[in-house]
């Protein structure tokens, strides 16, 4: 305020002080702050993203690495994505049934779980579990390659960190995603029915008949492909924390829990957008 | 023709003795509103070595990555055997980065491989006409020429500090570079292996007759490895030339870092 009275005094016309016009500006300034601070963000992540495009697609490739980070991301993950899709499985299953009983709709079980299962349970199931599992890990790794100088080591000698470390580790992302699905999909299924069977006699082969009457392709292709997405957003979100990190052991610390956070949150977004888009062009 | 040839041999050999290996001119460096290095210029020749001497947050490390590429000056010009590196393409990069070593002050080796796998690793990405059992012979003769044969199988995290500095060591020389770029090669090491570190890069230029700069707080060593020093302070070039000529110095500051480093030198190293 004194600094402002001051400048009035100088120009030699006396201004009405208003009260609250200093705190005005300030007030806005964190979300100004926020707002420009994400802007960046994202525009550094498209930059990121178009620099590992570019690497993706041209030679040398990095089939050792690609293979590596295949079996990292698909066979590592595969017990725990097996997992979470049989619990999900077993609570579908036993919670459906109590409601489906109480509207008298109890034959629509076996359609409900394959329904509720392959369309968007075992997708997002997969990968809230592979952000979890894999953006941590891709997050704290590169972050720790950044601070301890291996990622400059690599660019020194003249190879390409994007090619090396990001575009291998977004590809087995996005080529994994979809098969884990289908394997969160396939213990989810036989897991539901598992819970059923226990209460009702029902086969296998009653519950699967039952279960994709009146399904197509179309029903099953769109669900399970767009996971690819969720996995390039998992495997671009997570290099690109780890890449960018600063400062040290805290560093990676950050990166590792924004990996996580940030890729599950866009995936979410993403399936909102997806699942728009599908029930357009997928009817 | 062979007169030609000739010519063409001597015109290399004229251009190798005019042209530095290695040419900082006038290199200015700020990080936010920290300026690191204001107006530094530096030269080096082919099989000369260069200590660049300072104390903490000179720049000192900033010059080396400025000289390989992982920095971009603000002004001034960075140029290896004539080549001005600003704005080069990855590819032209990349093909002069694999003339240059670097060992990186903490040796940078990759964790997820082993020592042998970390020596190869330059091989394997840019030596491929080399057969798998010539990659493996030549890593084998780096490790031991670095004094670490029967050690390949060992991770990064399996050895010691000066041994990890000796791996990073044969892993810059692993495509027989003509310059060699080490970033305190000699920091947090005891005295005796600060000693086979100086020895063991005094042998490497005395066998690969490269130009090298070695960035150091070691006084000690940057007089057994050196033929030229140069001085930093506050981003600038306070003093350039031999360890006596330093010695001789009557500038303030010279004279107090000359003091304060050698009374920090331990007897040992003193020798």
């Amino acid at each position: 305020m004194s600094a402002r009275g001051g400048g009035s005094a100088a120009s030699g016309v006396a201004q009405p002080q208003i009260i609250g016009v200093d705190a005005a500006p300030s007030m806005l300034d964190p979300a100004k702050n926020v707002f420009t601070g994400f802007l960046e963000w994202f525009g550094e992540l498209t930059l990121f993203a178009w620099r590992v495009a570019q690497a993706a697609l041209t030679p040398p490739y990095e089939f050792g690495e690609l293979i590596r980070q295949l079996d990292e991301v698909g066979s590592k993950s595969l017990p725990l994505v097996a997992l979470a899709g049989a619990a999900i499985g077993v609570v579908l299953s036993l919670e459906s049934r109590q409601s489906l009983t109480r509207f008298g709709a109890k034959s629509m079980l076996p359609a409900a779980l394959v329904y509720s299962v392959v369309h968007e349970i075992g997708p997002i199931i997969t990968a809230l579990v592979v952000s979890g599992r894999v953006g941590a890990g891709i997050g704290a790794e590169l972050a720790s390659m950044k601070v301890t100088e291996q990622i400059d080591a690599i660019e020194v000698s003249a190879v390409n960190p994007y090619r090396l470390l990001a575009a291998t580790r977004v590809a087995a992302c996005t080529l994994m995603l979809p098969l884990l699905t289908l394997a969160a999909d396939f213990c989810g299924l036989l897991m539901g029915w598992v819970a059923l069977a226990l209460v009702e006699p029902l086969s296998f082969h009653q519950f699967i008949t039952s279960g994709f009457k009146g399904s197509g392709f179309s029903d099953f292709l769109p669900p399970t492909f767009k996971t690819a997405v969720f996995g390039l957003i998992i495997g671009l979100v997570s290099c690109f924390q780890g890449m960018r990190t600063r400062g040290g052991a805290a560093g990676v610390g950050r990166a590792a829990t924004s990996s996580v956070v940030l890729s599950s949150l866009f995936v979410i977004l993403a399936d909102v957008v997806l699942v728009k888009f599908i029930i357009i062009f997928f009817p | 023709m062979a007169i030609t040839k000739q010519i063409g041999i001597q015109s290399v050999a004229d251009e190798e003795r005019t042209v530095p290996a290695i040419a900082v001119e006038n290199v200015h460096k700020s990080f936010g509103r920290q300026c690191v290095l204001d107006g530094v210029s530096l030269a080096v020749s082919r099989g000369e070595t260069l200590a660049v001497l300072g104390r903490s947050g000179t720049g000192k490390s900033v010059l080396l990555r400025l000289i390989v590429g992982l920095e971009v000056p603000d002004s001034g010009f960075v140029r290896m055997h004539g080549q001005d590196i600003a704005g080069l393409s990855l590819d032209r990069l990349g093909e002069i980065r694999n003339k240059v070593g670097f060992l990186f002050q903490h040796a940078a080796l990759y964790d997820s491989l082993t020592v042998e796998q970390n020596v190869a690793f330059p091989l394997q990405h840019h030596a491929s006409g080399m057969s798998a059992a010539a990659q493996r012979d030549r890593v084998c003769r780096l490790l031991a020429e670095v004094g670490m044969g029967g050690h390949q199988g060992k991770m990064p995290s399996d050895i010691s500090g000066g041994m990890q500095k000796r791996v990073g060591l044969a892993r810059a020389l692993a495509l027989e570079p003509d310059i060699l770029l080490l970033d305190e090669p000699t920091a947090g090491l005891d005295p005796i292996s600060s000693s086979e570190i100086d020895d063991l890069v005094l042998k490497l230029q005395s066998e690969h007759h490269m130009a090298s700069i070695v960035v150091t707080h070691d006084l000690h060593s940057a007089k057994t490895i050196a033929d030229r020093l140069i001085l930093l302070d506050k981003g600038k070039v306070v003093i350039e030339g031999s360890f006596k000529e330093l010695q001789s110095s009557d500038d303030a500051f010279v004279m107090r870092f000359l003091k304060h480093s050698q009374e920090s030198v331990c007897p040992e190293r003193q020798g």
